[in-house]
């Protein structure tokens, strides 16, 4: 037992940053491949997951070119078939979950008051375990393709029997070591907010981006173990002969459904929290109002940590676990929309009355209220066993899970991107690009996603490479195919923006946003120590309370 | 926020100091929870293909009892005598905490030794492997990544004892010794939940 | 790739042309489903109305436009800080409540519908009773019963089912499995999917009025050739129906014109994989072809079963579904003539 050591770690943190300047590019390179310092790894993080989303965006894009005529031969049923499996993969584990745990890894520290993160060194070793774990998978396609599983690669079709290819084993084994990244990094955000917070920074006063970061930790720590175990059952099941899936010998299909989406289901969760957390900095910042709620939406934070741990079947009620075990796993999934209702009605309460400044992060941030609703509301169909029973597995399905992916995460990640890529760099990001990035996805997103909901309720599976002419489909595909297209310029427009601003944007200073959290009291961007001196915190708004000295908030709190 | 006004200014109360486990010890915690979240899995999957095979030799067959008992009360002292180990670092006897670690370490490795011959046994005398049935392919899945985890207990002890000897263990270092012996009595913990569903309730189950 | 499969396809598209629309049901169960789906629509499509509204109000009513306000410029006042409030939390906790509350009733009125139990086949019961097999990237239907009486041949492909009328209910029970991986078993109008489990059996009912075909096709990946692993569920009238079963229930015609073909056919190894009941060929690996040629459709209702068709399949069914389970054996262009001959006596 000890009291809260904000000064830990200060002496792992070099600051090797200036010097490198002078030095060249190699040095440059030695500096980021060698890093410990927490806001380098966060933004080689997100560097990593654009990197894949730009693979995983190609990916959908010839599969989209697949399907636009019915009967189309772009592609064969072999590479389609890779191709979803690879964009599944590389969106889930090496874009999704990355560029959280990076964003997590650069705030976390700044918006607690710390110097770094608890263990610097296994951040670093989490990062490249994720990244190898990537590259690893994409190194299946060495032996002659990759795996053609689907995401979620339902045993037995992983057997050896019914998969000989050793791509599987390289994507097993690709998920199991970026699943001990993701390990490492859980456990280093709960060491770092739990044991590093600033003096008076108790857990009631954490900025809540931190805790929603607490939650998703917690999810990665009960979720990814079960996968890795469940990774290493189809490797021993391949490689030693094992039985865990191998039904003739007594071996369970059921088994790997479980265990899968009992990872799977708390993994959209880990993909949807720290947006939650970036939208409630975003929305009070620009609304100019404090957090409406904040004790509520802390609460249902965590209550949907909890309750996800138990909605995992309701991916499979078309298994046949029998009504009971059907209205069990829907009851529990209805459950998990009064949390999110009630952080949703909060984020309109903290619009409501305020001010509200329609700058890039906040136009991404009205992005994702305004998407990530529709996300929900399709959810509840599907959380209605018997409607499930003619959705599941179908298109609309496709379409919920990117409406949700991509209208509440990728749109709320995007707001937090340009609400911190201040602080990161230094520089304000184009406004003018912002708008045109942000109107570009928004139409693309929606036409690409929303015909996917028709098509699907018109009796279209997911998974198919092809399909007959004559079921009404052709129309969907080809304004979903049309929307892909109009997406495409929106990711450019973006990476341009990032590239060119990092020169050329307007000098930030240290506070471009005029906010309230910690991070915006030191330099933009904050020198590797991050702060000079500790701060201290009487409130969840630091910075009001230096802003409005007459009026603080822990006076409210 | 001049000096002449900051006397009619709201003055916050005082920060009380507040009383957790240090950073590193919330990082053992969080590593712990996610191996029971592992163990957890393999200890279900035991369980769920419990009597379910299609051929022998089933737990009644091939398990014996006197050898894991052996076994698992070395591991289980061991982590009583990795506490007096403690206990004689926090009274500055680096001899005696020497002593202690040793044992358990000795109790460590007989534990893997004894596991060692009952697997040369199970495999040779009742041929048993991961391949033969469902008990096999659940058994040593379980087992062995238990296994796995007392051999890096071990490792990482041998590390600790090594730089003792060196008297480079000191009450400084007491944080890094407390997060090994929670390593280790968690690996005790798996044990005996192992030990309860392998060798007690699959064993006896007649399947 | 070969594109001769694609080509055929797209000439006998129309023919294919049907609808799949879950909103077109033609079944009880999926009847049930609609009226559920329609109600879920309904108080969701509501919530989003409000919801959306409201965001969009905030939105326009406290915009602020900045005029001359650059960062780093005195902010001007910020508005009134409300920090939250108990009873507007404690309402809107209330209100998701009980639509959830709602929604549990209906749903589990809905699935105490749609999920039947399995009854023991008796005379008089005007049940079917099917098991039906998953085989990447086919159907295989044992018929058990019908009715009371004992069936028990094997078909492919093309499941026959009798049609319900005003006064009768003839539904067919489907025990489902899989002989290898996992796949589903999807007929929209006739209601929701079923998965096939490898090791386990599942239970699906079909029952319609509405007489004819009812399309369908596998809904989890299972493989190369998941795409075309297609449904074809024919509704007869009872009488008609009855004609069928006669017909299927005979074993293949003995016709004398093909003795040729059927020794090239018994001599290949064809009939490693497949079976025709009365003669040698008994394999259980493939489509049983007894009476291949009361199909309408060939590989699994890819393409259409013409005597073209059933060439270029036997010829090499690689070039119509690539990745399926049947090689091309390389046969000449006599044997193969002689082949396809005797298949198409197999009526």
């Amino acid at each position: 037992m000890s009291t809260v050591e904000p000064t830990r770690g200060l002496e792992l943190t070099g600051s090797p940053g200036e010097r490198a300047v002078d030095l060249g590019w190699t040095s440059w390179l030695h500096d980021w491949t060698t890093t410990v310092d927490h806001k380098k790894i966060g933004i080689l993080y997100v560097l990593m997951s654009i990197v894949f989303l730009v693979i995983g965006g190609i990916e959908a894009l010839v599969m989209r070119w697949q399907l636009f005529y019915p009967r189309n031969d772009v592609i064969g049923h072999d590479a389609f078939n890779q191709l979803f499996t690879m964009h599944g993969t590389t969106m889930v584990f090496f874009v999704g979950m990355p560029i959280l745990i990076g964003m997590g890894n650069y705030l976390v520290p700044l918006m607690i008051g710390a110097r770094d993160m608890a263990f610097p060194r296994l951040n670093a070793f989490g990062f490249w375990v994720t990244l190898f774990g990537g590259l690893m998978t994409y190194l299946s396609l060495i032996t002659g393709g990759a795996p053609a599983l689907g995401w979620f690669a339902y045993a037995p079709l992983t057997a050896h029997t019914f998969s000989p290819s050793a791509a599987t084993d390289f994507w097993a084994l690709g998920l199991i070591v970026s699943g001990i990244g993701t390990i490492s990094a859980a456990v280093n955000f709960l060491a770092t907010i739990f044991g590093m917070r600033a003096p008076g920074m108790t857990l009631r006063k954490l900025p809540f981006f931190v805790w929603t970061m607490i939650w998703t930790s917690f999810q990665m720590l009960l979720a990814i173990p079960p996968l890795t175990a469940a990774l290493v059952m189809i490797l021993f099941d391949r490689q030693l002969g094992a039985h865990f899936f191998d039904v003739p010998n007594g071996g369970s299909a059921y088994l790997w459904q479980h265990l899968f989406w009992f990872f799977g289901h708390p993994e959209v969760y880990i993909l949807i929290l720290p947006v939650f957390g970036f939208v409630s900095e975003v929305i009070p910042v620009f609304s100019r109002k404090v957090l409406f709620g904040y004790e509520f939406m802390a609460a249902a934070t965590m209550a949907i940590a909890f309750i996800s741990l138990g909605v995992w079947a309701h991916h499979m009620f078309c298994v046949g676990m029998g009504r009971t075990l059907d209205l069990f796993f829907a009851v529990a999934t209805f459950l998990v929309s009064i949390p999110t209702g009630i952080k949703f009605f909060n984020w309109l309460a903290t619009m409501y009355g305020g001010r509200i400044r329609f700058a890039s992060p906040m136009l991404f941030a009205f992005g994702f209220l305004s998407m990530f609703l529709i996300g929900g509301l399709t959810g509840i169909m599907l959380g209605a066993a018997p409607f499930d029973f003619q959705l599941s597995d179908s298109y609309f399905v496709v379409g919920h899970f990117h409406w949700v992916l991509i209208g509440g995460t990728l749109f709320g990640t995007f707001s937090g991107i340009y609400y911190w890529y201040p602080k990161m760099t230094g520089r304000m990001l184009s406004e003018r690009l912002a708008k045109w990035h942000f109107w570009l996805l928004y139409i693309g997103f929606i036409l690409t996603f929303g015909p996917m909901h028709v098509s699907g309720m018109l009796g279209m599976p997911r998974r198919i490479y092809t399909y007959d002419a004559g079921h009404g489909w052709e129309l969907w595909n080809q304004l979903s195919t049309i929307g892909a297209l109009v997406q495409v310029p929106s990711y450019a427009i973006f990476v341009y923006n990032l590239i060119v601003s990092l020169r050329k944007g307007k000098p930030a200073g240290d506070d471009p946003w005029d906010a309230w959290t910690l991070e915006w009291m030191t330099s933009s961007p904050p020198p590797p120590y991050n702060f000079e001196e500790i701060p201290t915190v009487h409130s969840r708004r630091p910075l009001w309370d230096l802003k409005h000295p007459e009026d603080p908030d822990w006076q409210y709190e | 926020m001049n000096q002449a006004s900051a006397t009619n200014l709201p003055v916050p109360p005082a920060i009380a100091p507040e009383h957790t486990l240090s950073a590193p010890e919330w990082g053992m915690v969080s590593f712990l929870v996610s191996e029971v979240a592992f163990f957890g899995t393999l200890i279900v999957t035991y369980v769920a293909f419990m009597g379910r095979d299609v051929v022998g030799p089933t737990p009644a067959q091939a398990l014996s009892l006197p050898l894991v008992l052996v076994s698992t009360l070395c591991l289980l002292s061991s982590s009583v005598v990795i506490h007096a180990a403690e206990r004689a670092l926090d009274r500055d006897e680096p001899r005696l905490f020497c002593f202690f670690l040793a044992a358990t370490i000795a109790l460590g490795i007989v534990f893997l030794v004894l596991t060692g011959v009952e697997w040369h046994d199970l495999i040779v005398n009742h041929e048993l492997t991961i391949g033969r049935n469902l008990f096999g392919t659940t058994y040593y899945t379980l087992v062995g990544f238990h296994g796995l985890h007392v051999t890096v207990g071990v490792i990482v002890m041998l590390i600790v004892l090594g730089l003792a000897i060196n008297r480079q263990v000191t009450a400084a270092h007491r944080t890094g010794v407390t997060l090994v012996a929670w390593y280790w009595h968690f690996v005790d913990a798996v044990w005996i939940v192992v030990f309860l569903v392998v060798y007690i309730a699959s064993r006896s189950s007649g399947a | 790739m070969d594109t001769v499969g694609p080509r055929m396809l797209s000439a006998v598209g129309g023919l294919l042309a049907q609808s799949l629309s879950i909103f077109d049901p033609a079944s009880p169960s999926a009847h049930s489903i609609v009226n559920l789906a329609i109600l879920t629509l309904a108080v969701t499509g509501l919530i989003f109305l409000i919801v959306e509204g409201v965001l969009l109000y905030s939105v326009w009513r406290f915009r602020y436009v900045p005029k001359d306000q650059a960062p780093g410029d005195e902010p001007m006042g910020e508005p009134p800080q409300v920090y939250g409030s108990m009873p507007i939390e404690v309402a809107w906790t209330a209100a998701p409540t009980m639509i959830v509350f709602f929604l549990v009733l209906v749903t589990t009125r809905t699935l105490w519908e749609v999920e039947p139990d399995l009854p023991k086949p008796a005379a008089g019961d005007n049940a079917l009773f099917v098991t039906v097999i998953g085989h990447q990237w086919w159907w295989e239907y044992v018929y058990k019963t019908y009715d009371g009486r004992k069936l028990g041949f094997i078909t492919a492909n093309e499941l026959h089912i009798p049609a319900s009328d005003n006064y009768t209910l003839r539904p067919a029970y489907l025990s489902l499995k899989s002989a290898d991986v996992c796949h589903s078993y999807w007929v929209p109008r006739l209601g929701g999917k079923v998965d096939l489990i490898p090791g386990h059996t599942n239970l699906i009912v079909l029952e319609t009025k509405e007489a004819g075909l009812h399309l369908g096709q596998c809904a989890e990946f299972c493989g190369a050739q998941h795409a075309n692993m297609l449904i074809r569920v024919i509704a007869h009238p009872p009488e008609e129906f009855e004609r069928w079963l006669a017909s299927e229930s005979q074993p293949a015609k003995e016709d004398p014109a093909a003795r040729d073909g059927k020794a090239a056919f018994l001599a290949e190894s064809c009939i490693n994989c497949h079976a025709v009941r009365g003669t040698a060929a008994g394999g259980t690996y493939a489509p049983d072809l007894t009476h291949l040629m009361s199909r309408e459709t060939l590989g699994s209702g890819m393409i259409k079963n013409t005597p073209e068709n059933l060439h270029q399949w036997v010829h090499d069914p690689q070039s119509v579904k690539p990745g399926c389970l049947m090689p091309a054996f390389g046969l000449d262009d006599h044997q193969l003539d002689l082949i396809v001959d005797y298949l198409q006596t197999l009526h």
